[in-house]
């Protein structure tokens, strides 16, 4: 370990598979997030020492394997990087269960909305629902066929199943908003509308479901940095006053939410985040030979890897 | 002449000594050290430590002993300064201070050691800071951490929650009682403020990894990303994990902002935030390392507040290539908590003083970007509860101050995480711990607490302090089982 003022642990990826181009499924070995982990709840990650600290939502957790899932999709240079990696390899910092859980009762009818690779975040909290006794609702959109991810598993803790393609290659074409209204049109009753997915998606529901009075729960993905309350770089706007989305969060009603000063305060970097992702472009292959070599470093010392 | 003069190695009679002046600090020429974050003091060299350790009066009754947090047996280490014996001072600082390259740095000497020398009622006060630096220093480069000695082992379990000041004192007071302490850190760094918050050209991030490889040495362990609360709690520390008492010393840690309108905008930020980007994260070596950071280069930036948290911060904005780098207090000079040689340092390099001066909205030019903060002057009124004079709000003095980034830097509050977590733990009003003031108790048995999670925010040496004395009531408590 040398110098570095760190734990002596790594935590390795036991399995990863990609379900759909571009997001990729990982099973990794975090003993201690597993035992306390509950639907809704994220880890910060730090892929290696030059790495920045990103949020990503448990899919779930296996106590007794003592490992944690994470399904990720490629947007910017660390989830391309993290997308690279796969089992055997290690991933210098995971820490967690942080935020609240999701709010698990017997609501009624429950429609649960995924979209793109929110779908595996919207997923254990549908299952949970479920083992609550409501009646749960399940609609995912994708952008095309090949991004539909979890259907098996969504069908199977859903009374129903509902799937949209944005170009129509599979099931029906349009939005996860389309049936929305269909299902409110049709004079179903909602209890509650759970929405996680891309910023527009979650917006164009909580705007659907403000008319209609239907409480609206959605899980936001700020930039974050601790995790734990201490910076405040998450902060967003919920009734006009500031909530930390890693503490008083993931989940916030949707009718509350600013989402104009959420897309502009994630925005706030993304020059550097373009000049990061062509930089890793260019580079990606010297980047992964570095990871590797330092991890290899890194376990071969007594107390090192796990 | 005294007696204690004569046993001293101290060739010089006190009339000699206070004609002695006081050893300047090397340091980087401000303009120079503006644009880097390398240390900006450069340290003692030998010469000038035995110079300047000559001008110890070596007092009978020394008030810088009594004056330190933890008791630091100043003009005993002086004196082996003196004597030539550097390896044997750095030995009697470590008797009562495990990280003294970090206060050598930081503590604010003037409120300590320095203010009670009885050199600065004549002349300038003793250099004790910048021969405890020194001192440490030299330490680091002569030693074998082979020779650290470890303690027999009592058979006892401490976990210690927090690796910042407190938990690192409390941890290495403890380890040589012979317990076994392990440290649980949230952050995958070891050093809580020490590295989130402290920038490098006031405390380089090497001096803490070698305390804290100091600390390995002695036997103590560190787990980094255990968010005690969430990842673990208390409870399950104690009635699972097998520890026989715990000390929380998280710090206050959560941002406070003012409350005014545009505090969501691009460009506003806590200095939390602002320097744990630059510090934990590496942000002002990007694109090296992966954490953004705005590009300063010919901006106008502001920090809001007095404290040594502001003066970082805006020095910082100032080494990222800031035009303008302006503090604004609402009280006078006289009134900033900050140490008075960041306050000097911070002059030097060009940081533009505001006081009397108080942000009530921060403007936008419409597109979701600071643009101007919109500004109050103020006058001192009648003392508050602190002890200073209240600033109070001059009717019509408003103008604004073109600025794209503004630092806000008024202090933080209790986080919850672990007040809400651990069943029985009693918090006062403002949900700081509560702990007995000389035992470092709590509500709970076994349970102890130091540093800002109970006083609020304070300074790096006084938590240190509350690190020591609940260090040595937890060796008492596992020693009789009493509680």
């Amino acid at each position: 370990m040398g110098s570095r003022s760190s734990g002596e642990t790594m935590f390795k990826i036991l399995h990863a598979e990609f379900l759909a181009p571009g997001i990729k499924r990982f099973v990794i070995e975090a003993p201690r997030i597993a035992r306390k982990q509950r639907p809704g709840q994220f880890v910060i990650l730090r892929i290696y020492e030059e790495g920045e600290r990103i949020p990503l939502t448990i899919e779930q957790s296996d106590p007794e394997r003592g490992t944690i899932n994470l399904v990720v999709q490629s947007l910017g240079k660390t989830t391309n990087l993290l997308n690279s990696l796969g089992s055997g390899d290690s991933i210098l910092d995971v820490v967690g269960p942080l935020g609240k859980p999701s709010e698990i009762e017997k609501f009624g009818t429950v429609v649960v909305m995924g979209g793109g690779v929110g779908t595996a975040m919207a997923y254990p909290t549908a299952a949970a629902l479920k083992r609550a006794g409501n009646r749960v609702l399940s609609i995912v959109g994708a952008r095309s066929k090949e991004l539909v991810i979890l259907e098996r598993e969504l069908r199977a803790v859903s009374d129903a199943l509902m799937i949209t393609t944005d170009d129509g290659t599979y099931a029906d074409k349009g939005f996860v908003t389309d049936k929305l209204r269909q299902l409110i049109d049709n004079g179903t009753r909602i209890d509650l509308v759970l929405a996680i997915g891309p910023i527009p998606m979650m917006r164009a529901v909580a705007d659907m479901t403000r008319k209609e009075g239907i409480r609206t729960i959605v899980s936001l993905n700020p930039i974050m940095i601790d995790g734990t309350g201490m910076c405040g770089g998450c902060r967003v706007l919920v009734d006009g006053k500031s909530q930390f989305a890693c503490v008083d969060g993931p989940e916030f009603d949707a009718h509350r939410i600013d989402f104009a000063v959420l897309v502009q305060r994630n925005g706030m970097y993304r020059t550097a985040e373009q000049k990061s992702m062509g930089d890793f472009q260019h580079d990606r292959e010297a980047l992964l030979e570095k990871i590797h070599a330092e991890q290899a470093a890194e376990c071969a010392l007594p107390g090192g890897g796990r | 002449m005294t007696q204690t003069a004569n046993k001293s190695p101290n060739p010089l009679s006190l009339k000699e000594r206070m004609k002695v002046p006081r050893q300047p600090m090397l340091e980087q020429p401000p303009l120079l050290r503006a644009t880097n974050f390398k240390e900006v003091n450069l340290g003692y060299s030998e010469e000038l430590a035995r110079q300047e350790a000559l001008r110890c009066l070596e007092c009978a009754k020394p008030a810088c002993v009594t004056d330190c947090p933890v008791g630091v047996k100043v003009k005993e280490f002086v004196e082996l300064i003196v004597a030539g014996d550097f390896m044997a001072a750095a030995a009697k600082i470590r008797e009562d201070n495990v990280l003294p390259a970090i206060t050598g740095r930081v503590c604010p000497q003037e409120d300590h050691c320095e203010g009670g020398c009885l050199m600065g009622k004549k002349v300038q006060p003793l250099g004790i800071g910048y021969l405890e630096r020194f001192v440490a220093d030299y330490e680091q480069r002569h030693m074998d951490l082979r020779n650290v000695k470890k303690a027999s082992p009592s058979g006892k379990k401490v976990a210690i929650v927090g690796s910042g000041p407190s938990g690192l004192t409390a941890a290495g007071d403890l380890v040589q009682k012979g317990h076994e302490v392990h440290v649980f850190e949230a952050l995958h760094e070891l050093g809580g403020v020490l590295v989130y918050g402290i920038p490098e050209f006031r405390l380089p991030k090497q001096i803490i990894r070698e305390q804290i490889d100091y600390m390995r040495a002695m036997g103590v362990e560190f787990e980094t990303n255990v968010v005690v609360g969430k990842t673990v709690t208390i409870n399950e520390l104690m009635e699972e994990e097998g520890y026989d008492a715990v000390f929380i010393g998280t710090g206050a840690g959560a941002p406070q902002f003012m409350g005014i309108p545009g505090e969501h905008l691009n460009g506003v930020y806590s200095a939390n935030e602002f320097l744990t980007r630059i510090n934990l994260m590496h942000a002002y070596e990007f694109p090296k390392y992966d954490e953004p950071m705005l590009d300063f280069r010919g901006k106008d930036v502001a920090v809001i507040g007095g404290g040594n948290t502001a003066l970082d911060a805006i020095r910082s904005a100032l080494r990222l290539g800031a035009r303008k780098a302006y503090v604004l207090y609402r009280r006078s000079e006289a009134e900033m908590p900050a140490r008075a040689e960041e306050v000097k340092h911070a002059k030097q390099e060009g940081i533009e003083f505001h006081m009397l001066t108080a942000p009530i909205e921060f403007l936008s030019e419409g597109n979701g970007w600071l643009s101007a903060a919109r500004c109050i002057r103020m006058e001192l009124g009648e003392p508050d509860a602190s002890g200073r004079r209240r600033p109070v709000p001059v009717e019509g003095s408003e103008f604004d101050l073109p600025l794209a980034v503004a630092v806000i830097a008024i202090g933080t509050s209790a986080n919850p995480l672990i007040q809400s977590t651990t069943p029985g733990l009693e918090t006062n009003k403002r949900n700081y711990i509560q702990a007995d003031p000389m035992t470092q108790r709590t509500s709970r048995r076994g349970v102890f607490a130091g540093g800002d999670i109970v006083t609020g925010s304070a300074t790096v040496i006084l938590a240190m302090g509350a690190g020591r004395r609940a260090a040595k009531s937890i060796h008492e408590y596992l020693s009789s089982g009493q509680w």
